[in-house]
Order: C-alpha cells, then sequence, then structure tokens
C-alpha cells in the first residue's frame, strides 16, 4: 500500500481526527396525527476536516452556519447522515453501545453554558468523579482522590472545592470545573464549544491562557468551536470557516489573517472591531447585505453568492465550489478555500460591487443562542 | 465646549430590597454628553452600567431603588419631573435601544403598530400618516421590503432585522439623546457591524447624542468620542478614545486592553489577564475596589478610597481626562506588560 497524503497535505500518522464527507440533516415534521417529513435542516452538508494530534483546530462561523452541530456530530451526539469520522483510526460512525461508550473516553466535550452543563445537584467531587468511574478509572479510592487534587489543581481551582456545588462559583471558575471533568478521563480529543463566550472579557483570558496551559501539559488536541474569530485566531494553530453548513476556507492561523481568500471570510474579518482607534479609524469595512438564509433552504451554487460582493454571473449561482488549492504566490499549500473566483478577487482582477439584501425568513428550528451575553446584568456574574 | 445636554452629577443608584444587605450599583457617577457627541461607558458585568441608564431614563422601579444625585436634559431636572411630563419626554427627547430585541419588543403587536406608536403618542399623527412615517422609518434603518414588514411580527424578524426596528422605534421622534444598552452584543459579528454603521451614519445625520453603552473595547475603539470605564459602579477612568488607548492609565482599562486578544496582533504574546473576577470586589469606602484584583496594588490601595482627579501626566488630546488610581500606569509598566505578554 503507498502512503495517501490528503489534500490537506497531513501524512495519516499525525492525523487524530478525519471526518469525510459529514452530514447532519435534520427533519422538519408537521402533521396532527401522522407526522410526515416536509422537508430538512442542512445543518452540516459535506465537511471534511482532518485534525492532526496535538494540534488546536479553530472552527469559526455565524450562528446557524452548523459549527455547533459539527462538533457534536464529531463526538457522536448527533447521527450522522452521511460520511465517516474516525478517531485514531477507529471508525467511530459504524460503532453503536458499548463500543462508542468506551471511546467516549478518548474524547470529551467543554460545554459553552459552564452553569447549565454541571449538575447543580452534584458536588464537584462527584461531577468529576461519575465519568472516571463510567471508564473503569476509579477503583482505587484513595487513588482517585488524588486524581481529583491533582485534576481541580491543574485547572486552579483550590481541593476545598471538592464539596462545593456549582451555584457556589463565578462563572469563570465554573467553566473550569467543566474543563476538569473533560479531563478527568484522560481524552485525547477536547471539543470545546464557545468554551469562553459566556464570560466576562477579564475572565476570557484567564480561561484562553488555562487552555494553553493544559495543552502543552498534556499533549491535548483540541477543535474550538467558537464565533468570535479574534480568539479562535489567538489559539488556533490552524483555522476552517464554516458558512451555511460547509467550510469555506481553512488555512493555518497567520495565513488566514495575512491573506483571507474567501469573501465571506473577507467580511467576517473586516467586520470584527480591533480595540484600537488608530487601526479602526482606517480600516475598510466590507459590510454584507442581509442575513444567513435559511439551512432549510439553502441558496444553489455556492451558499454565499446571494450576500458575496464578488459574485459572478457565471458558476456563482449554479456549481457549488469545493475546497481547493489554489496557486497564488507566497501562498501557502496549507491554504485551501471554496471559491471558484479566488485568484481572480485575489489580485483585483474581479471587483467588489453592490449586494441587495435579501428577506430572509428566521429558521424554523433555531440553533441554540450563539453566545450568552455578558456584561449587561446587575446581577454578580451570573 | 458647547453647554451640555446631558449633565449626570453625582448620580448614585442604591437597591434597597427586603430582606437583603442595601447594595449601592451606581455610586456618584458624574459625566456630561454635548449635542451629537458619543459616549461610551465600558465596563463589565455589575459595574453599574446598565443601571446608570435606566437611572437617567427613569426606568427603575421606585420602589427598592434609591436613586439620588441629579440628571439634567437640556436644563430641565428629569429626577424630580413629575411621571407625566417624564413620558412625554421619553420616546420624543430621549430614546433607548436595549441589548436583547426580541424581548423588548411586544410578541403579539405587528411591528407597524409598535413603531408608529410612538409617532401618534408623541407627534399627535394620525394612523395612517404615522403608518407612513413608519414605513419611511423601516426603510431608512435597512429593514428591505418596509410596508410588508410592517404588518409582521416580532418572531418572523431575524435577530438583526429585529435590533433595526428597535433602533427604528427609537429614532422615529428624532430624539436629541439615544441610549444605546449592549446594542450588538447578542448579534453576530457581519450583523453586528451592519448594526453599527447604520448607528453612526444615523446619529451623525440627525446631530443626535449618544450614550454607547458596552462591554466590548472595539465597539469603543471605532465608535465613541470620549469613553468613560466603569468598575463597582464609579467612574475608574476617562479620556478621549485616542489617548485613552493609547496610554491607559487605570490598572483596570490596562487590563482590560490586555485582555482581550486582538486580531492584527502577535498570536504567541500570551493574554495578560486581571486575576479573580467581580466577586473578589471590596467595598469603595475606605479601599479601591478593584485592590484585591489589581497587579499594581500598593500599600494605600485597603485603606483610602481614590478620587477621581484629573489626570495631566498622559496623553490628553486636548480633553479633560479623569483618574482614580492611587498608583496609575506608567509608560514602564505598560512596557512591562508588553514583555509579560511576550
Amino acid at each position: 500500500m503507498t502512503e495517501v497524503v490528503d489534500a490537506s497535505g497531513i501524512a495519516p500518522g499525525e492525523v487524530l481526527v478525519d471526518a469525510r464527507g459529514v452530514k447532519v440533516h435534520f427533519p422538519i415534521k408537521s402533521g396532527l396525527l401522522i407526522d410526515r417529513t416536509v422537508g430538512h435542516v442542512y445543518a452540516v452538508d459535506g465537511m471534511d476536516l482532518t485534525i492532526r494530534r496535538g494540534e488546536t483546530y479553530g472552527l469559526v462561523g455565524e450562528s446557524g452556519c452548523g459549527k455547533s452541530t459539527f462538533g457534536r456530530a464529531l463526538l457522536q451526539l448527533e447521527e450522522l447522515t452521511e460520511g465517516s469520522v474516525t478517531l485514531g483510526g477507529v471508525d467511530l460512525a459504524t460503532l453503536k453501545g458499548e463500543d462508542l461508550r468506551r471511546q467516549r473516553r478518548h474524547m470529551q466535550m467543554v460545554f459553552q453554558d459552564p452553569l447549565g452543563s454541571l449538575d447543580p445537584r452534584q458536588t464537584v467531587e462527584q461531577l468529576l468523579l461519575e465519568g472516571m468511574q463510567a471508564h473503569g478509572l476509579a477503583s482505587d479510592k484513595k487513588g482517585a482522590r488524588d486524581r481529583l487534587v491533582e485534576l481541580l489543581d491543574a485547572v486552579g481551582l483550590p481541593a476545598s472545592a471538592l464539596s462545593k456545588y456549582p451555584h457556589e462559583f463565578s462563572g469563570g471558575q465554573r467553566q473550569r470545573v467543566g474543563i476538569a471533568r473533560a479531563l478527568s478521563v484522560d481524552p485525547e480529543l477536547i471539543v470545546a464549544d464557545e468554551p469562553v463566550s459566556a464570560l466576562d472579557v477579564s475572565v476570557q483570558a484567564q480561561v484562553i491562557n488555562l487552555l494553553q496551559d493544559l495543552q502543552e501539559e498534556f499533549g491535548l488536541t483540541y477543535l474550538v468551536i467558537a464565533h468570535d474569530l479574534a480568539v479562535v485566531r489567538h489559539i488556533s494553530d490552524r483555522i476552517g470557516v464554516m458558512y451555511l453548513g460547509a467550510l469555506v476556507e481553512e488555512a493555518e492561523a497567520d495565513d488566514l489573517y495575512a491573506m483571507p481568500l474567501h469573501p465571506y471570510t473577507r467580511a467576517l474579518l473586516s467586520a470584527i472591531p480591533v480595540p484600537d482607534p488608530v487601526v479602526e479609524d482606517t480600516r475598510e469595512r466590507i459590510l454584507l447585505s442581509g442575513d444567513l438564509p435559511s439551512p432549510a433552504n439553502p441558496p444553489s451554487g455556492c451558499r454565499f453568492h446571494t450576500r458575496c460582493p464578488w459574485a459572478q454571473q457565471t458558476r456563482c449561482s449554479t456549481e457549488r465550489p469545493a475546497l481547493r488549492q489554489v496557486t497564488i504566490e507566497g501562498l501557502p499549500g496549507s491554504h485551501r478555500v471554496a471559491c471558484h473566483f479566488a485568484e481572480g478577487i485575489a489580485s483585483g482582477e474581479i471587483q467588489r460591487h453592490a449586494v441587495e439584501a435579501v428577506l430572509t425568513e428566521p429558521t424554523e428550528a433555531p440553533e441554540p443562542a450563539p453566545h450568552a451575553v455578558p456584561g449587561t446584568t446587575l446581577l454578580p456574574e451570573d | 465646549m458647547s453647554t451640555p445636554l446631558l449633565e449626570v452629577d453625582d448620580l448614585s443608584v442604591r437597591f434597597t430590597r427586603q430582606g437583603q444587605e442595601p447594595f449601592t450599583a451606581v455610586d456618584k457617577v458624574t459625566f456630561n454628553v454635548a449635542p451629537g457627541e458619543v459616549v461610551g461607558l465600558v465596563g463589565e458585568s455589575g459595574c453599574g452600567k446598565s443601571v446608570t441608564s435606566l437611572a437617567i431614563m427613569r426606568l427603575l422601579a421606585r420602589r427598592g431603588n434609591q436613586v439620588t444625585g441629579s440628571v439634567r436634559f437640556a436644563g430641565t431636572e428629569l429626577l424630580t419631573l413629575p411621571d407625566a411630563a417624564m413620558r412625554d419626554k421619553r420616546g420624543a427627547e430621549l430614546a433607548m435601544i436595549f441589548q436583547d430585541p426580541l424581548s423588548s419588543l411586544n410578541p403579539v403587536v405587528p411591528i407597524g403598530v409598535q413603531v408608529s406608536e410612538v409617532i401618534t403618542r408623541h407627534r399627535g399623527e394620525n394612523r395612517a400618516v404615522a403608518a407612513r412615517q413608519a414605513a419611511e422609518m423601516l426603510d431608512k434603518v435597512g429593514i428591505p421590503d418596509p410596508t410588508r414588514r410592517l404588518k409582521e411580527y416580532p418572531h418572523q424578524l431575524s435577530g438583526g432585522m429585529r435590533q433595526r426596528a428597535l433602533i427604528a422605534m427609537a429614532l422615529a421622534c428624532e430624539p436629541r439623546l439615544l441610549i444605546a444598552d449592549e446594542p450588538t452584543t447578542a448579534l453576530d459579528v457581519t450583523i453586528q457591524a451592519q448594526i453599527l454603521a447604520l448607528l453612526t451614519d444615523l446619529v451623525e445625520q440627525s446631530g443626535t447624542a449618544l450614550i454607547m453603552i458596552t462591554h466590548d473595547l472595539g465597539v469603543v475603539a471605532g465608535l465613541c468620542d470620549g469613553v468613560n470605564v466603569l468598575y463597582g459602579g464609579r467612574i475608574v477612568e476617562r479620556a478621549k478614545r485616542h489617548p485613552l488607548f493609547a496610554e491607559p492609565r487605570h490598572p483596570y482599562t490596562g487590563g482590560l486592553l490586555g485582555s482581550i486578544p486582538r486580531l492584527d496582533g502577535d498570536r504567541d504574546a500570551r493574554l495578560f489577564p486581571i486575576r479573580g473576577s467581580v466577586a473578589d470586589n471590596i467595598p469603595w469606602d475606605h479601599a479601591c475596589a478593584f485592590a484585591p484584583r489589581c497587579h499594581q496594588e500598593g500599600e494605600k490601595c485597603r485603606t483610602v478610597a481614590p478620587d477621581l482627579l484629573p489626570d495631566e501626566e498622559a496623553r490628553t488630546d486636548g480633553g479633560l481626562r479623569l483618574l482614580r488610581c492611587h498608583y496609575p500606569l506608567t509608560a514602564a509598566d505598560r512596557q512591562r506588560i508588553e514583555e509579560g505578554r511576550a
């Protein structure tokens, strides 16, 4: 057999997670007595994604783009409609029941809402032990206790936290408990879904630093899902940008910022405010018109063509672009983009034009709120 | 400087709820807003920024809230104004936009009725005229097909469109002051950019003064003329935006700036967070509330409450610069933080 190097140029030995052609479609049901399926929400619609061992892969996109659903599908928390996911060579999509449950030890999740994801009636000790017991890691009582103290220490909490309940902590501390729980079974992959968006700015930084320290200490692999490109760029090695259920661009973190190729990535980058008035006063904003189209009824061809300021008469509305490498000078091979006209746009051959906003109906089955909102209530931090 | 449109003087809000310790949410906050000026109130949860705005609009329940100090709008004292006179001003001369557009719109009343209600109430127009003006307003805030949208209910609009409808309502009577309380926090970044661009355009066109309340320093950097940083209910630093971001003097301001990853920053630089959380605050009585979280803490911090004083040792760009700190950040401190991050 010959060594196969896939499109992103990663040798198989380095790969921890390999997702191929992942699709997750949710049926839209209607009818009183008989549930008829009247359509589908195409939440994830053809995602290919490879994550190397020990790297941090950042997945960004706006609410409704399917990034959370993809993260859940990767962990088999959502049934795949199509496609395969392998973790360390094991095909997860074919596993069921006990076999799948055993695999869960290797893949853990950190959730957005630290209060909602911790059982309010369990102490931190019970919270952390549950997973360890389920995987037979807590047979020795003394050893388990030492391990718990070690875990808390790793996430920066005192040992006295063990006997406390989630409500006794601040938001940042709760997120630390959530991270400790994910670490308790010694996983290889951690999927962090908006791990800091519910936290105050100063606390966000603490948790980001913690995630980086833990990665170094335990050699973890992260998939960080977030809407905040500045946060994602800061912690990720590679970044994938999602729009309506599929990747539109993938690159090393620095390359993506230095040379965004996809029109959507450009708009997204230009929309993020920079805390520096000098930069803010001079930068160019690419304002997108209208809202994200409904994933139940995605546009034909390129999903972005209805809002794209660079959209062309040909191909864009008829042919769906695949993620491909483009040959542009100074562009590394790891940079891939799903746009028919990426070269022309990069060289300035194709110019921006005005786009008429199209009415969009809000999606029937909305995803959970993209970011719980910090900083507005008078209640202390929760 | 022209005469201020809004003068907030020693405004304090004290929560006195039964069975709870009294809590001072806003503590002697003083600031002015000139006509057409954009003023930012920045801080994290619990710093009192939203309560300040609610107190200015007189939207706090009388029961359980003690509001003292003075809020003068174009010379009129608002805090002692009779309720009926305040209702005449609210919506007509001062308006507000809230964070969550879905819960600030009435879910069972069509958008058009909600927008035209403001016009009939304050302008005394009949319904047909008001509906036409409402449609013009929706068009102005960038809602496509406004006449159709007038008949729709809030749930039929997307988040960005709802926020636009709310802006249309707020600006329908061309108020002289608009208070925007985290207007884009619940929205996606590309939508946030649309809404901010819209707000700045409208405010510029009509000469409306804007108070922008936010936790996002990025939003402030692009928008505000003057910035007030709040912590624990008090203003800890005030400056024009350029000098504030170039030379933050209060350790809290510096800490906030060090906490956010910058899109154009060095990726290898570590974030320099503020330690602890708001829960660690100590009362302002004989100390600085920020002391337990401060990297600059000195001997006076826990014994003497610092006053808000003019600060002339840093760049001011011709504006008034105020600071509440015993041991402000110096150029050397900022240098040290930079090096610590690298």
